[in-house]
């Protein structure tokens, strides 16, 4: 897989320059760069307060960047330049980029009146203007993609947390992203359950699906990732092959924290 | 400990201790009887409640409808507070300082106000302007700078018309409806995850889409409770109505009766069991709508996923 390196930045999926977040007088994110090309899959990882959440949730600007810029397939997040001036954009055009930005969480936030179904295809319905027929026959498919066929009309709280997490998957994938953001998408599930989120992880993945993947699987890191990113108090320290990051780090801070994980 | 695995398989004897007794039921149970019969004694001995007199007038003509006016009073005033309640707490949440601080106001001014108060202001609105007009405001004097004469109003409405009767009363019960549901509507956006707006903005829906869809259905489950207890509470209000006067309305027919044949008690109680029983109608309402908003938050099952398990279940045996 080609890395971000050697590709013109105007082919990158993901590209961040210098990108400041703070919070009150915290500053969380102190001046990131990043490049991820299309089809590769970046593991972020990091102590928590590192500022590797904030950093993803900036690239589909569920955060606002204070400084610097962040571009999706490129398209500068959140703001349109002209005339030497950004500008904010609209509600409606925010959402749009959305669209094409789809994203997992922690804590699943599946919606817990829906049905496993109803939760894949709400979004295509109201959001793309997706017929029905064609909606529910998609969202059947992705169900059983993510090996869950059989649950279908289940509620959430009907489903363990890797079931649960599947769906949000599914639910993501309904909107057809080009960008797949992976918030710590196992820290909330008991042990036993992490393995099948990380099968279905795999096999989107190896479909080619770009991904920016915040993890402390440190196995998934090593064997799907392309690159492996190490943030430490709101800085990348140290990014590279996840093989070399994990089993040479440069970096004082890098070493220190694998000692403790690995 | 091996050992014992093979004692375990023979069951021990079945207990059968004595259980607790419990006096105090007992002495309660004889108290509340007395009370209850002294009570019935009270009805059935006393020549002032005249039984036959109520059962006869309570069901004529006019207190029928009476009833149904009281009903609709009831079930229209709650369905424009409803909506004006959500407006007003979605407005409330705005991040539009003036649209925000204005719901503050509406929601203050009503919550202050009793509505016996608000209803006999509202009756005697008539008497503020003959006519009412929706218009430019300063309309003629903008006109008379520009040399124009006239004026630029386009709604002419009869104040004593409408201000009188049972719009007068429906309109002072729905706004002062309103600014307690926009409470409780809030109260209920405000207690769904945030996580489920941001997962909503995630997949690229707009915040009124996120509100309408994922949001208010999961308020509803905090907000139906309480607006049962408001639509009891309208339907006991609207005997407030007395004030404007609505004389087509239940509690007044029920007094009217009352005062007309100088049987005061007879017509009070009618009062009484007639509340009692269109409440309780209500209530059992209630219980209905609660179940069927707590969807996908108790464990049950629905008739999909059944027939979807039975198909499993029989997969797999076969």
């Amino acid at each position: 897989m080609s890395t971000a390196a050697d590709m013109p930045a105007e082919q990158l999926m993901v590209r961040a320059e210098g990108v400041h977040k703070r919070f009150g007088h915290v500053e969380v994110l102190k001046g990131i760069d990043l490049a991820v090309a299309p089809r590769e899959v970046m593991c972020v990882i990091g102590p928590s307060g590192s500022g590797k959440s904030t950093f993803l949730r900036c690239i589909n600007h569920l955060e606002k960047v204070d400084a610097g810029r962040l571009w999706v397939d490129g398209r500068l997040v959140g703001y349109r330049e002209s005339g030497g001036k950004l500008h904010e954009l609209k509600d409606r055009e925010v959402a749009a980029q959305r669209r094409e930005i789809g994203m997992v969480f922690q804590r699943f936030h599946l919606f817990p009146h829906m049905t496993a179904l109803e939760n894949v295809i709400e979004a295509p319905q109201r959001v793309k203007g997706v017929g029905k027929q064609a909606a529910r026959a998609r969202g059947t498919e992705l169900l059983e993609r993510v090996g869950l066929g059989d649950r279908v009309h289940n509620y959430p709280n009907q489903l363990s947390g890797g079931q649960q997490q599947r769906v949000a998957i599914a639910r993501a994938l309904a909107m057809e992203p080009k960008l797949m953001l992976f918030d710590e998408p196992t820290s909330a599930l008991d042990p036993e359950l992490v393995g099948e989120v990380l099968d279905v992880m795999r096999g989107l993945a190896a479909d080619g699906m770009t991904m920016v993947v915040v993890t402390h699987e440190m196995g998934f890191a090593r064997e799907v990732g392309d690159t492996l990113v190490f943030m430490d108090d709101g800085v990348v320290v140290e990014s590279g092959a996840p093989r070399q990051v994990l089993t040479d780090p440069q970096h004082e801070r890098t070493r220190a924290f694998l000692s403790k994980v690995l | 400990m091996a050992t014992d695995t093979t004692t375990r398989s023979a069951s021990p004897e079945q207990i059968r201790a004595v259980p607790v007794r419990h006096p105090g039921r007992w002495v309660a149970a004889a108290v509340i009887a007395v009370l209850v019969a002294m009570f019935v004694h009270m009805l059935v001995t006393n020549p002032v409640f005249q039984w036959s007199f109520m059962v006869d007038n309570m069901f004529s003509a006019p207190v029928l409808r009476g009833a149904r006016t009281t009903l609709i009073m009831t079930v229209l005033a709650m369905v424009i507070g409803v909506l004006l309640g959500v407006v007003l707490a979605v407005m409330r949440l705005s991040p539009n300082p003036v649209v925000s601080g204005a719901a503050w106001v509406y929601v203050w001014f009503f919550r202050a106000i009793p509505r016996i108060v608000l209803l006999f202001f509202v009756a005697n609105l008539g008497a503020l302007y003959a006519t009412y007009q929706l218009g430019f405001p300063f309309d003629r004097q903008l006109m008379d700078l520009f040399g124009f004469s006239g004026d630029l109003r386009f709604l002419d409405l009869d104040g004593n018309q409408i201000f009188t009767g049972f719009t007068a009363g429906l309109i002072g019960l729905a706004l002062s409806e309103g600014a307690y549901m926009a409470e409780i509507v809030r109260a209920g956006i405000q207690s769904v995850d945030p996580g489920q707006t941001e997962a909503a903005s995630a997949l690229g829906m707009s915040r009124s889409t996120a509100m309408r869809r994922i949001v208010l259905p999961q308020a509803m489950r905090v907000i139906i409770p309480p607006t049962g207890n408001e639509t009891i509470a309208m339907l006991k209000d609207t005997s407030l109505l007395i004030a404007v006067p609505v004389t087509i309305e239940l509690n007044f027919q029920l007094r009217a009766i009352g005062s007309r044949t100088f049987q005061i008690i007879p017509m009070a109680v009618a009062s009484i069991l007639w509340y009692a029983a269109l409440a309780s109608l209500l209530m059992i309402g209630q219980h209905f709508l609660e179940k069927r908003f707590s969807r996908g938050f108790g464990a049950r099952e629905t008739r999909a996923q059944r027939a979807a398990r039975e198909a499993r279940e029989v997969g797999s045996t076969h």
